[in-house]
């Protein structure tokens, strides 16, 4: 049993967890992920690590409310356990040598980016973040974001907050600027990830995706988190989950993707119904 | 006398069209009668060439005797003296390629059904008896076993018996390996698995789950750091193999680890389970192991209406147990045998819509010693289908390989150990199971499990 140490709403749909895993903490880095089972009925769901604390012992995680298991797991409060957390687990994201980077983060995929932003800044490099959400609700870890980087782009479709406009123009902005990027790394929705690529593939600028796919077991057993990459399959789990954005099959991966949406609809569903009349 | 019927004790199971509906277990189980009367088929044979036949080397002839003599608890320890998993062995080991094939009874006629007696003896045991064993005497020495397959359960169980302080450390959120996740119920209900387990915890092993061992803690941490002085690695099989045809990443599209991980491991064949799972008409299971057989009688029980093995070479040739191709066959899976996929097709939504195959007939012998199937020209077919289940094989998970300094592996991945104990390139490191052998029985797996624990005995004692 792993105990949740701290929780924060970062918005309506989005929670933060602190989780006492000390030596998942020891040897976690931006960019692995993380598997857990809220409990003994629960799937085993990944969740890419958002911070660590090596010194507490602790794991961040930042997690969107997008079916019944994040549903479940939304409905534990501080002090209370979870039945499984297992990792680090796949690659960590590689940072050596790179002097300028752009990360650029959609939604709560920006918990996800976080981690490396902050490591590129400590390790010297000059550090662009480009964040972009829906709306002004929606818009999480602004302060962190803004102390990780040098330059600060922050992003809303509908303009109630920061530009309006897509995290793509943005980065196109800043690239016309004159921005020489060695990697620009991105970590949102699919579709935003495919577009960032598309844009970044005209300037030839190499790009890191991180594939948030289907899995199971997390460790190369399963197959589940296959994708096309240059033609090649790759297990996300264990050969990801950072990817040549330039070389991933989006459409493919976006179909995968939708596997079990249906079910996924209807067990969340379900799962408020319960809890619901858990209250009552 | 001894009873010289020229036929087994049929087992009794449930009927084929109700069993391909629901999950429970296929096979029923001797009743008390039935073992006394098979088991003075038995010729007690001098030379006990059963004996040799089995991996694991259980005194056959001997609980046989007792079952004979309906002490059924003494022939239970007989087993149990070297067999750490004797309900499970009762019902998967392939009996008849080991102690059953070299049976004299098998002569003329059938040999003795030593399997089905062994599950009768295990069964009857975790039935009735309440007896706790005898805790051995501990000797304070850690030795960790990686991975909590047959191959870590035997190993961990041998050492513990020992006095060894033993932690099997398991990647999952529950211990058993395949007999958890591959094997389905029905084959191998769970709740014997968990009972097997209970026992080495009662024999004092300790299992830590969520251990990926290569990720969590390496084989050097364990051994410097946290003071084991011994790793068995049972780590087995690990990466679903693909045929690297167009179409393997379509919807519905499933290795067989991950369609039989869906159903066992997190048993989305129960309502209440909240992984879902492919909702398919017909299906079709490519490849024609154990594992296929698995697959596609799970198809069935969710549901399917048609589903196919389609498998390369000829009915001869297929490397699964004779009894589940029998079993597979009464429950109406269609064998398309000489058959080979060329691509699987989908639609506009990149969902499966069928199965391209062409017709293969079967030439000179290959390095297996199989005949090699070759394609026959302009015979390609299409089966429709919505799901389709790869079950080729699998190859080493590289992630123990990849954090350990010093242990050396075959050029494809499997770890190389010696195969009387298991001992690797690394000190006081040992081997065995599919992570050496690449994708084999539970039964090998277990055997090399008890040599490497007799191995790391020696080693520890000497060292």
């Amino acid at each position: 049993m792993y105990k949740i140490v701290k929780k924060r709403e970062l918005n309506p749909t989005v929670t933060l967890m602190e989780i006492d895993a000390p030596l998942i903490a020891k040897k976690a880095e931006p960019g692995q992920f993380i598997i857990l089972r809220v409990d003994d009925q629960g799937e085993r769901i990944p969740l890419t690590v958002a911070d660590f604390d090596r010194n507490k012992g602790t794991v961040t995680i930042i997690f969107q409310i997008v079916g019944a298991s994040t549903e479940l797991l939304n409905h534990k409060v501080e002090g209370e356990y979870i039945a499984d957390f297992v990792g680090p687990l796949g690659q960590a994201t590689h940072t050596d040598g790179l002097k300028k980077v752009a990360v650029v983060g959609g939604g709560v995929g920006c918990a996800i980016a976080y981690p490396v932003t902050k490591k590129l800044h400590q390790l010297g490099a000059e550090v662009h973040a480009i964040v972009g959400f829906r709306t002004k609700d929606l818009v999480i870890l602004e302060d962190e974001f803004k102390a990780a980087s040098s330059r600060m782009e922050l992003m809303t479709d509908d303009g109630s907050y920061g530009t309006k406009g897509l995290v793509t123009d943005a980065l196109k902005k800043l690239i016309e600027e004159g921005n020489q990027y060695d990697e620009v790394i991105t970590i949102g929705p699919l579709i935003m990830m495919k577009f960032v690529c598309k844009l970044t593939q005209q300037y030839n600028i190499k790009t890191t995706v991180s594939m948030n796919s289907i899995m199971i077991d997390g460790t190369g057993m399963c197959g589940c988190c296959r994708l096309t990459v240059g033609g090649k399959t790759k297990f996300a789990c264990v050969d990801g989950p950072d990817f040549d954005g330039h070389l991933v099959d989006f459409d493919e991966t976006m179909a995968r993707a939708s596997t079990y949406r249906d079910f996924e609809i209807k067990a969340h569903e379900h799962v408020c119904n319960l809890l619901k009349a858990e209250v009552k | 006398m001894p009873n010289m019927s020229l036929k087994k004790n049929e087992m009794p199971t449930q009927a084929a069209d109700v069993r391909n509906k629901n999950f429970s277990e296929v096979a029923l189980g001797y009743s008390e009668e039935q073992a006394l009367d098979e088991a003075k088929r038995c010729l007690h044979c001098k030379n006990k060439p059963c004996v040799t036949g089995c991996p694991v080397r259980i005194d056959i002839p001997e609980f046989i005797a007792k079952v004979a003599q309906g002490e059924f608890e003494e022939a239970y320890k007989i087993i149990q003296r070297s067999s750490s998993l004797p309900a499970v062995c009762g019902r998967v080991c392939p009996q008849e390629t080991q102690c059953e094939q070299v049976c004299v009874r098998g002569i003329k006629g059938e040999p003795v059904g030593i399997g089905r007696l062994e599950r009768f003896v295990a069964d009857r045991h975790n039935e009735l008896s309440r007896q706790k064993p005898d805790q051995p005497k501990g000797n304070g020495r850690k030795v960790a076993v990686v991975g909590s397959g047959p191959a870590g359960l035997t190993c961990a169980g041998d050492l513990a018996k020992k006095g060894y302080s033993v932690t099997i450390f398991e990647a999952l959120h529950l211990a058993g390996g395949v007999l958890v996740y591959g094997i389905p119920e029905f084959r191998l209900p769970k709740a014997i698995v968990q009972k097997e387990i209970d026992s080495l915890k009662e024999l004092g092993v300790r299992v830590e789950t969520n251990m990926v061992i290569g990720k969590v803690l390496s084989i050097d941490e364990l051994m410097d750091e946290y003071g084991y002085e011994a790793v068995f690695i049972g780590s087995g099989a690990g990466l679903p193999k693909f045929m690297r045809i167009p179409g393997e990443n379509l919807k519905g599209v499933y290795s067989a680890n991950e369609f039989l991980t869906r159903v066992n491991l997190m048993k989305a064949y129960k309502q209440d389970s909240w992984t879902p799972i492919h909702n398919a008409k017909r299906v079709a299971v490519v490849g024609g192991g154990n594992v296929a057989m698995d697959a596609a009688r799970c198809a069935k029980r969710l549901g399917a209406q048609e589903v196919y093995i389609v498998y390369r070479r000829s009915l001869a040739e297929l490397p699964a147990r004779k009894e589940e191709v029998e079993h597979a066959m009464e429950e109406g899976i269609v064998f398309k045998l000489l058959n080979n996929p060329t691509e699987i097709l989908g639609d506009d939504k990149f969902n499966v819509t069928g199965i391209k195959c062409v017709e293969m007939e079967l030439g000179e012998p290959d390095s297996s010693g199989r005949r090699r199937p070759v394609e026959k020209n302009g015979s390609e077919f299409i089966i429709d289908v919505d799901c389709v289940i790869m079950s080729i094989g699998t190859s080493p998970n590289p992630l123990i390989k990849s954090t350990t300094k010093g242990l050396e592996t075959e050029s494809w991945g499997g770890i190389i150990a010696d195969e009387a104990t298991g001992q690797t390139s690394r000190k006081g490191v040992f081997a065995g199971g599919d992570a050496v052998t690449g994708a084999a029985t539970v039964i090998l797996a277990m055997g090399a499990g008890k040599n490497a624990a007799s191995a790391i005995d020696k080693y520890l004692t000497e060292k």
